[in-house]
């Protein structure tokens, strides 16, 4: 099983004119061929800037101060230039965002933006070509109507419809890796729901392995093979997803898990949202080798 | 009992000619006081239309508003306004950035003139407490708040109006897990303290499930299906709302269990 | 109000733009004491020292007359600030409420009040000011009438697409929905919002309206003489170039020192407040 990702001790820090603020305590993750692996937490967990990290994109910020290993398929990224590192995004690497709609650039049409994705791996792809491979890519994500969504913008098709041309767009050039930042959720439920399903059939046909940024625990069990809890910049829980949550170990996962409200009903629990055990050594559930 | 809010044959429609959007269309519903009336339903449900024309802030065009036994005229008075409030989805868009949280609060007491004017910032400071925050905050702008809290004073807002009706729409959709348990019983244990209604505006049915006494499912701007809350889970009527239902990611064996069984179209 | 102090310190830039700025201030503000010549702001002649490179007595040399050109220079810092300021002090509250009320209330307010500012932006400044100047007496009142009338459209455009989109969001909504009153939701609620860009938008303008009241004065249409005018100045010393290249180069650096200060403050500020957002 060959590793896609292996995160170690990852620790990122931010100066800014008041001092230091540390994000990211050193985080080790693992991500192997094929895998799903969600990331879950709430806001300012730092979870959101991993995957920054990952593409490269935060690093770019002069006042943040990375330090860890970062392995992409066996390559170190530190070591890699600024260039190198953009010529993996979107090849290797691609990213789809929670908003769809804003997500893809407003001014120019579905096809254009097709092009543009198809031609950094093949620079010389021909306008016909980009089209046909844009539809077949459309067809794949259950998209029918080719010509009229291919001259769209994005504003003129709905949340559901862009979600689907930007997973299609972010599988295009056939990454090892697709990192999908809260997917679906600024979508209706139904929409979520099929956007999930389509997700789920696509990555296991193309074996991506796929890294999966959310709050919403439903959707991480639906679709993550293996979890890790993030709390303030910490990896609180690790393991496979039944595991987590059939018996989750540590407080703040269990925190999380009381307080999803449940279509059975049932209540809302009163829970302690500040709790000193959430800062509790890291539980890891067997089965989830280093 | 007579009912706190009725709504009769209410339409709204949009534009003219060519583009005529039909956002409402031939509601009717009640709302008994004390209750918590869920409001269900995707985009293009009509439900944030709905909420609007329910909050003055427009008028519908056909159909009635009764408020409290009488009716609500589309030009609102003080007193209609004082009675129905609005705590939105988006605490960072709903506070004036540029002013203090407490100067957020206290523009309904200026407004409908509560309290003596050397009185309302104490007004203020309690509203705030009601809602877990220490009285200090009323000096802080809104960028120094976490997303809970100022959801929470969004809901002081709306308290300090010394409102009967609260429209909450998507109170809780933009904050986290935690914040967001931490909030629902707040807003659970101010409607039971303090005898309010509660009109629920939300995508979540989870939460839905949850707070709610009975669930008004919506789509396309029709009524699809209202019932309480336990029977709308249990025993849908409408294949819709059992598709609502069924979409619904869950954490728990037995929730997958009442989602099998409802995609499966069995009903008790 | 503290954090953009220290920001617009700690940055080179924009230290610079406010040292630059504080010098012309200062040296206008305290020109009495500070010109060594003081009466050679008005009609002076002294046929001894004129037309004299710069010395130790005159360190920007002296114009034709024999006035000082450095007191002149100083004095001229006054005139153009106290423009500049009364302009501002005008204009923005005038193109400010334009646009407050035509963004929020919309419909026929906007779209008359909108259409007049058009009118004014479509045409260009200069010629418009100098179009006012030729019907009107040049004097210095007339001067800043003319500059006053050209410039509060672009506060009413910039306030008006400011005011349209906060229109959209959430705080508006909930003081509709509680009945505020127009005036609490125009001045008190949106207003506070429009403040940043409009404070940035008035240190730019400052250096603006300098150099448009220079341009004024250049063409004779400004301040008359022997009000000292950097524009006029630079007009009349022009044609002795490159023999008195004093009476040009002078005025004309003091010109670029405050709008250069000004400019560079209104970018780094406009850098704040647009980090804020």
């Amino acid at each position: 099983m060959s590793r896609v990702l292996d995160i170690r001790d990852l620790y990122l820090r931010f100066r800014g004119y008041t001092g230091v603020t540390d994000v990211l305590h050193g985080i080790s993750l693992h991500i192997d061929a094929g895998e799903r692996v969600a990331l879950v937490g709430e806001s300012g967990s730092g979870k959101s800037v991993t995957a920054r990290i990952v593409l490269g994109i935060l690093q770019e910020l002069r006042t943040a101060r990375i330090e860890g290993s970062l392995e992409f398929e066996g390559q170190d990224l530190n070591k890699l230039t600024r260039r190198q590192w953009h010529a993996l995004r979107g090849t290797a690497m691609s990213m789809i965002f929670q908003d769809p709609t804003s997500s893809l650039n407003p001014v120019f049409t579905i096809d254009t933006q097709f092009a543009e994705v198809l031609r950094r791996r093949d620079p010389d792809l021909s306008n016909a070509d980009a089209t046909s491979r844009a539809a077949e890519l459309l067809e794949s994500v259950s998209i029918h109507d080719h010509a009229r969504v291919l001259k769209s913008y994005p504003f003129q098709l709905s949340g559901g419809m862009n979600q689907r041309v930007m997973i299609s767009m972010a599988l295009a050039n056939r990454p090892s890796l697709l990192i999908a930042d809260e997917p679906g959720t600024a979508l209706d439920v139904t929409v979520q729901a099929q956007t999930l399903k389509l997700m789920h059939d696509l990555v296991e046909e193309s074996r991506t392995a796929v890294f999966f940024i959310s709050h919403n625990l439903g959707v991480v069990r639906e679709f993550a093979d293996r979890v890790y809890v993030i709390y303030r910049g910490r990896i609180v829980e690790q393991g496979p997803t039944a595991a987590i949550f059939e018996n989750p170990g540590h407080a703040y996962t269990r925190a999380l898990m009381a307080a999803v409200p449940r279509i059975t009903g049932g209540g809302i629990p009163e829970i302690n949202d500040v709790n000193p055990a959430f800062l509790d050594p890291l539980v890891r559930h067997d089965g989830d080798a280093i | 009992m007579t009912p706190i809010l009725s709504l009769r044959n209410v339409s709204k429609t949009f534009g003219s000619g060519d583009t005529v959007v039909h956002a409402v269309r031939n509601v009717s519903f009640d709302v008994v006081p004390g209750e918590c009336l869920a409001v269900v339903g995707e985009s293009g449900s009509g439900k944030t239309t709905l909420a609007n024309i329910i909050l003055g802030v427009y008028g519908q065009s056909g159909g009635e508003i009764w408020f409290d036994g009488k009716l609500l005229p589309a030009r609102r008075t003080l007193e209609h306004r004082s009675a129905i409030q609005l705590v939105q989805q988006n605490p960072l868009s709903s506070l004036n950035p540029k002013r203090s949280v407490g100067a957020s609060v206290r523009l309904g007491l200026d407004v409908y003139g509560i309290g003596n004017k050397s009185d309302r910032w104490s007004l203020v400071e309690q509203a705030l407490q009601e809602v877990g925050l220490p009285p200090e905050f009323r000096r802080r702008p809104p960028a120094a708040l976490s997303g809970g809290e100022r959801q929470r004073v969004a809901i002081a807002r709306a308290l300090a109006c010394q409102s009967r009706l609260v429209v909450l729409d998507e109170p809780t959709s933009s904050l986290d897990v935690l914040v967001q348990a931490r909030v629902l019983r707040l807003l659970n244990g101010l409607r039971r303290d303090r005898g309010l209604s509660y009109i629920f505006i939300t995508h979540d049915l989870s939460v839905v499930r949850n707070v709610a006494d009975r669930v008004a499912v919506f789509k396309d701007g029709r009524l699809v299906e209202c019932a309480p809350t336990q029977a709308i889970f249990e025993a849908p009527q409408q294949s819709y709302t059992r598709q609502l239902i069924a979409a619904v990611p869950v954490v728990s064996e037995e929730e997958l269990h009442l989602r099998r069984k409802l995609a499966e179209g069995t009903t008790r | 109000m503290k954090r953009t102090m220290i920001i617009l310190l700690s940055n080179p830039l924009s230290l610079l733009g406010v040292i630059l700025v504080l010098l012309v201030v200062v040296l206008a503000v305290f020109a009495d004491f500070i010109a060594p010549f003081p009466e050679h702001r008005g009609s002076v002649v002294d046929f001894v020292y004129f037309n004299k490179a710069p010395t130790a007595r005159n360190i920007f040399g002296s114009d034709l007359v024999g006035r000082d050109l450095f007191t002149r220079v100083i004095y001229a810092y006054r005139i153009s600030l106290i423009l500049g300021v009364v302009v501002l002090a005008i204009s923005m509250p005038i193109g400010t409420v334009v646009g407050l009320l035509a963004g929020y209330l919309g419909g026929k307010v906007e779209f008359v009040l909108m259409r007049l500012t058009d009118v004014f932006l479509s045409i260009p400044p200069l010629v418009l000011a100098i179009a006012m100047m030729g019907v009107l007496e040049p004097t210095l009142m007339n001067a800043m009438l003319a500059v006053t009338a050209m410039w509060w459209p672009w506060y009413a455009r910039l306030v008006y697409n400011i005011a349209r989109s906060e229109c959209e969001e959430g705080y508006v909504l909930a003081a509709e929905v509680i009945g505020a009153s127009t005036f609490h939701i125009v001045f008190r609620e949106i207003l506070p919002n429009c403040l940043p860009a409009i404070i940035t938008k008035m240190t730019l303008d400052m250096g603006f309206v300098i150099i448009i009241v220079s341009s004024l004065s250049f063409l004779g249409l400004g301040v008359q003489p022997p009000t000292p005018d950097l524009g006029s100045m630079v007009a009349e010393g022009a044609r002795y170039l490159p023999d008195s290249w004093w009476l040009t180069v002078f005025p004309g650096l003091a010109i670029l020192i405050a709008v250069f200060g000004f400019n560079l403050i209104g970018d780094a500020l406009r850098e704040i407040f647009g980090a804020e957002q």
